[in-house]
């Protein structure tokens, strides 16, 4: 069984976001980038799926700059077998992600899509579920735990009130949450080995989808910051403020 | 503009997310609600009663029974011939439906509203809540999460709507329930609690975690939660968690304890309306959206706290 993994480069988890002085949008020049921490534990996912002879053949794949190479190579020196890179600096929407990855995966065939929930950066949330859409197959999201067995997945999902399981018809989308599995991190070798695995580079046009974004972002901004606080000495203090306030009887 | 909005509930009762998005529904125009599940006839009678809710349609059979996308999809994108905007609350139901429903439409969802600003254009949290955007949608129709601690909640009352049976689509027949193991807890939920006690990883482990702070949050009435480290090392279960990806809270009093405030935890409470961080490290960034804050040890703080409320 072939599975894909799409991912995407984000500004880092550790950075702060600046937005720009004209509000225009997130200023992202000279700035860390990263593999998104959820794609990562999807990678993961998929590479431990094929050391248990499950999976056949990791696909990574990404929509982006050509800088989402890098992000690509990340994924292979994870373990992934080759990669997609998908070309383009516009911003593409997850419905535009959705519409392109339906077309891989039409000429992949792969049993299996795992993707990460959610992207840090646009906060979004939809990739997944739309592609499981456009595909017509069975969607298993916030996962925290995933087993094949035969042409059927398993997933445990991470609800509202705890935890919920399902069980979904191959081929079928997982897309990821934080406590499904802990990433390795790669070594130098296999970074180095990562270098040589095959990475394709196509463009939109190559899929013949419209990917125009139907979202216009008219302006960004830092969201009020709370006023400074005081801090207390000790827990008499605490329980005087607390009673000024009203927040405690 | 006509909008439908998903009730989220428990197959008894009306979540308030559901009313949230009832409020936030309201400005863009007139407010049908979908029921959606099995023996849900009581919750659809209390729908119909929520304040301004036009009608109820009720899809009640047992392939709605667990709420599985693959099924419930199809039917509310069947209903959405007849309205203009699909608004679901950011509940974990709302964000596994909302974006299949969008997809079907060929329409480019937009997550977790924070404020309506016209019938196209809409504030949302970006990048950890750090980035607020305003995007203006060009789809034809509308599909929308909504934050519900961005939005006043509608009364569950004074409401005359009617109810009415929604049309029955087939189980897709491609997914199944297995099985839930569903926290039962006498405490508020904690994306409705009016104060919440909540611990990081300085609580050292599961039992330290229980045991320092269920007496603060019974003494309280409180809801507790949990940062992602807490819950990543096993203390507190997962639904716990506050968070970027976890749930978003805004209660009254909201005590962070042995949290060091990684932006990502901070985005799932900083709308608080008072924040008391205790934590040993001074320089954590916990105490930079304290309202109030007491450096020190939480062993022997929070005994002390809980004695003396």
């Amino acid at each position: 069984m072939r599975v894909i993994v799409p991912v995407k480069r984000v500004i880092d988890y550790n950075v702060k976001p600046r937005v720009k002085a004209d509000g225009t949008g997130v200023d992202l020049a000279n700035v860390k980038m990263s593999i998104n921490p959820f794609d990562e534990i999807a990678v993961e996912e998929a590479v431990r799926l094929k050391e248990n002879g499950v999976a056949t053949e990791v696909v990574a794949v990404s929509v982006g700059p050509a800088k989402a190479q890098e992000t690509l190579r990340t994924a292979l020196a994870m373990g992934a077998d080759r990669a997609i890179l998908v070309e383009t600096d516009e911003e593409v929407e997850p419905l535009g992600v959705a519409k392109l990855l339906a077309k891989i995966a039409t000429e992949e065939a792969p049993g299996l899509i795992i993707l990460g929930k959610q992207a840090i950066d646009d906060d979004s949330n939809q990739t997944g579920q739309m592609l499981a859409a456009l595909l017509g197959w069975a969607q298993g999201t916030f996962a925290s735990k995933v087993e094949v067995s035969g042409d059927i997945v398993n997933v445990t999902r991470e609800v509202d009130g705890g935890l919920e399981t399902v069980s979904l018809n191959l081929p079928a989308i997982v897309t990821t949450d934080l406590r499904l599995n802990e990433p390795r991190y790669a070594s130098l070798p296999n970074i180095m080995k990562a270098k040589a695995k095959p990475l394709a580079r196509k463009t939109p046009a190559d899929f013949s989808v419209d990917i125009s974004p139907r979202l216009r972002t008219i302006k960004v901004s830092e969201p009020p910051s709370r006023p400074a606080g005081i801090k207390v000495a000790d827990v008499d203090e605490l329980v005087t403020k607390l009673k000024e306030m009203g927040a405690a009887a | 503009m006509s909008v439908l909005v998903w009730v989220e509930h428990n197959t008894g009762a009306i979540k308030d997310a559901t009313l949230s998005a009832v409020t936030a529904a309201a400005k863009l125009g007139a407010v049908d609600v979908l029921v959606v599940g099995k023996d849900i006839g009581a919750v659809a009678v209390d729908a119909a009663k929520i304040a301004g809710v036009g009608k109820a349609l009720c899809a009640d059979d047992s392939a709605y029974h667990h709420i599985l996308p693959e099924n419930v999809a199809p039917l509310i994108v069947g209903l959405m011939v007849n309205y203009d905007a699909f608004v679901a609350p950011a509940s974990a139901n709302g964000k596994n439906i909302a974006p299949r429903v969008a997809a079907l439409l060929d329409v480019m969802q937009i997550s977790e509203i924070l404020s309506v600003e016209s019938a196209d254009t809409f504030t949302r949290p970006t990048y950890a809540g750090n980035v607020i955007a305003t995007v203006q949608s060009s789809d034809a129709k509308k599909v929308l999460t909504v934050r519900g601690t961005a939005f006043e909640k509608a009364s569950r009352g004074g409401g005359t709507g009617s109810v009415e049976a929604a049309a029955r689509v087939d189980d897709a027949g491609i997914s199944r329930f297995v099985g839930a193991e569903i926290s039962k807890s006498e405490r508020p939920e904690l994306t409705s609690a009016q104060i919440i006690v909540s611990g990081g990883r300085a609580l050292q482990n599961s039992e330290n975690f229980h045991s320092v702070l269920e007496p603060l949050a019974d003494k309280l009435g409180a809801a507790i939660g949990a940062s992602r480290a807490a819950v990543d090392a096993g203390y507190a279960p997962n639904d716990y968690q506050v968070g970027q990806t976890g749930k978003i809270v805004a209660p009254e009093v909201y005590f962070a304890i042995g949290i060091s405030g990684a932006i990502q935890h901070l985005a799932g409470m900083k709308d608080s309306k008072t924040i008391i961080a205790i934590n040993k490290d001074e320089d954590a960034p916990i105490f930079q959206v304290a309202d109030i804050g007491l450096v020190g040890d939480l062993f022997t703080i929070v005994p002390e706290l809980t004695e003396k409320l």
